[in-house]
């Protein structure tokens, strides 16, 4: 009965219904508003950021010269020097950094997806890590402070404790991101796992880790990423120094960000040679950072597939 | 309430259709002891199983409750019922899949050739790789290729075998589940790229690949198309040559169309724990079942 009522209604009628939902004025006006808003608030983000990575490229390239990445700072006051020993210690600390937390982190992460489960122990460091990764990057430098000049006396700063202290940032973001990937693992690839006769461990060693691989290096970039720009915890521990040191274990080392941060705060007399440099060092940084994230973004599609096959 | 199939005369009938239709090999392979799960006791090595007043619990949950039954060696033993009837639980329970499960356990005894799989000091991963399993949903491991895939058991075990070794063992694994040809010119390629069907006879390749005494199929077909339906049950016959298959089936037609043996479950309503209610052959149970429950539930009044 409703059907042939539906069927018999009237087509003026629909007509009518629409066009009474016609947007009216205020409607249209509403949402002219609503659209510049929105548009605005892109353009408002998007221009500072802009800015920067163009004032970056056009001071930094000033002082873009082969001495740039042959030299130290040592012995250099006014024009010449280089950033080698900076990059080298970042890519040192990094390393260090990568090489403690990477393993850590992915293990809390097996821990937390394949045994912890509702366990104690289990939300106690789900709990923990969410605090970790909220912790003001200064605390982690102090936490690395204190604990060096316990084990090695008083005031011991080192290209390792720096490592140690960014671990302390870079480990909880680790777990994070690893803990979300071993999620979209999809169960029925552990059962089938389980149901050839193999141990649990081997499950996870040989298909739920080589499954979400993509995943697992894309968040461990994202990690690297996070903690290659940390200035702060490094002036605390790793401290600065003009010349190369490629021992990570005793004497200060030099890092982009508090080469940056030097240069710019400890002026010469010549302040122009001094900025040039501190952008020249920001653009390097800079570069880093985007190699770091564009291998990262080039994994994703890999973890989108394991999202749709779940 | 529970029935028994009448080992002795199933038993025959498996084993004789076997010897009829196998080779020497299969006769063979009938005499010998079944190794790794321990020594055979009464009943001869043929992958026969019996279940012994088994319930299945989630939590306090009682999901099954009270099942004996017998499972022919070299036969295709079909459970059939409801939805919530415990099918799946009393399947998993059979490999030790079940406990899997946080909180889930099953009592009672499940003997494979004699050797009951729930004494203590018996390892369900043991247990695992004697009675394999294919799941509902194909699943081949998408970070292995189909080569890998089939070998997928010895490699997680850390015993992958290497040269001609690996590549007799895949061309008869993927022979035995009919699906060699249509893959044996992109074995590199990885197991997402097949169709549904070849997805799960993939499985069932990586299932025997690792040499079960039983292979048990939850709903195998419930994702596929008729003519992959088709080529999966025709799979199951032939498998039945050497394995003992217990498959769990919507399809009444297709339950009456491979299996020898039929066991019926129930629920007296939802909550309540499933049961047997019938076991037997399958010719009996689709002509002459005992209880009336099983004929409406087969001609399709239930509920
Ligand atoms: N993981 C689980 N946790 C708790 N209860 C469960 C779980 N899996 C199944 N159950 C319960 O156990 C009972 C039996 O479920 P089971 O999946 O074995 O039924 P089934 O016969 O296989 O049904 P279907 O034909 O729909 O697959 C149901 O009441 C179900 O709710
Ligand atoms: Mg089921």
């Amino acid at each position: 009965m409703t059907l042939t009522l539906t069927r018999k209604a009237p087509q003026s009628d629909a007509v009518a219904t629409f066009a009474s939902c016609r947007p009216t004025w205020r409607r249209r006006t509403k949402d002219r508003l609503a659209t510049t808003a929105v548009v605005g608030a892109a353009v408002l983000t998007a221009v500072p950021l802009t800015l920067v990575i163009w004032a970056a490229i056009q001071r930094g390239s000033e002082r873009l010269d082969l001495t740039l990445f042959t030299n130290s700072m040592r012995g250099v006051v006014g024009q010449g020097g280089g950033l080698l020993h900076a990059l080298t210690g970042t890519l040192l600390i990094t390393a260090a950094t990568a090489v403690i937390s990477i393993p850590l982190g992915i293990s809390a992460a097996i821990y937390l997806t394949e045994y912890g489960g509702q366990t104690r122990l289990a939300s106690i460091t789900r709990r923990a890590v969410d605090i970790m990764v909220s912790i003001p990057s200064i605390v982690a430098g102090l936490a690395a402070y204190a604990l060096f000049s316990l084990l090695l006396g008083p005031g011991t700063r080192s290209g390792l404790a720096g490592a140690v202290a960014l671990a302390m940032i870079m480990i909880p973001v680790v777990v994070r991101a690893s803990e979300e990937v071993l999620r979209l693992v999809p169960g029925d690839l552990r059962e089938a796992g389980l149901a050839l006769g193999s141990p649990k461990w081997r499950v996870i060693w040989r298909i739920v880790l080589p499954t979400a691989l993509p995943g697992l290096t894309a968040g461990s970039v994202l990690g690297v990423a996070r903690i290659i720009g940390e200035t702060a915890p490094l002036l605390l521990v790793a401290g600065f120094t003009d010349a190369m040191n490629y021992n990570l274990a005793e004497g200060r080392m030099a890092t982009l960000p508090v080469y940056i941060y030097t240069q710019w705060s400890a002026k010469g007399l010549d302040t122009a040679a001094y900025d040039q440099r501190a952008w020249a060092g920001a653009l390097v940084l800079m570069a880093v950072v985007v190699v770091l994230q564009v291998a990262a973004r080039a994994l994703p599609p890999q973890i989108a597939k394991l999202r749709r096959n779940r | 309430m529970t029935a028994t199939v009448p080992n002795s005369m199933t038993n025959s009938k498996a084993v004789a259709a076997a010897t009829a239709t196998g080779t020497a090999q299969d006769a063979a392979r009938l005499a010998a002891p079944t190794p790794g799960v321990g020594s055979p006791g009464a009943h001869a090595a043929v992958g026969s199983m019996s279940i012994d007043n088994v319930s299945c619990f989630y939590g306090s949950h009682l999901a099954v409750a009270d099942v004996s039954l017998e499972i022919p060696g070299r036969a295709v033993t079909a459970f059939i019922g409801p939805s919530g009837c415990g099918k799946s639980t009393l399947l998993r329970a059979i490999n030790r899949m079940h406990e899997v499960i946080p909180g889930a356990k099953a009592v009672g005894s499940i003997k494979l050739d004699g050797v009951d799989l729930y004494t203590k000091g018996i390892d369900p991963v043991s247990v695992r790789s004697k009675v394999g399993m294919v799941f509902q949903k194909p699943n081949p491991f998408p970070a292995m290729s189909i080569k890998d895939n089939v070998l997928a058991g010895l490699i997680i075990r850390g015993a992958r075998p290497r040269g001609s070794a690996a590549d007799e063992l895949v061309e008869r694994c993927l022979t035995r589940a009919h699906l060699w040809d249509e893959v044996k010119d992109r074995l590199k390629k990885s197991g997402d790229s097949l169709s549904g069907g070849q997805q799960q006879r993939l499985c069932i390749a990586r299932a025997i690949a690792v040499q079960p005494d039983v292979v048990l199929m939850d709903e195998p077909c419930s994702a596929l198309d008729p003519i992959s339906t088709l080529a999966i049950e025709e799979l199951m016959r032939d498998l039945a040559r050497d394995y003992t298959v217990v498959v769990v089936t919507h399809n009444m037609a297709q339950a009456n169309r491979i299996s020898d043996v039929t066991a019926f479950f129930s629920l007296a309503s939802a909550g309540q724990p499933g049961r047997l209610v019938e076991a037997g052959l399958t010719t009996d149970i689709f002509s002459a079942p005992k209880v009336t429950a099983t004929r409406d539930y087969i001609d399709g009044r239930f509920g």
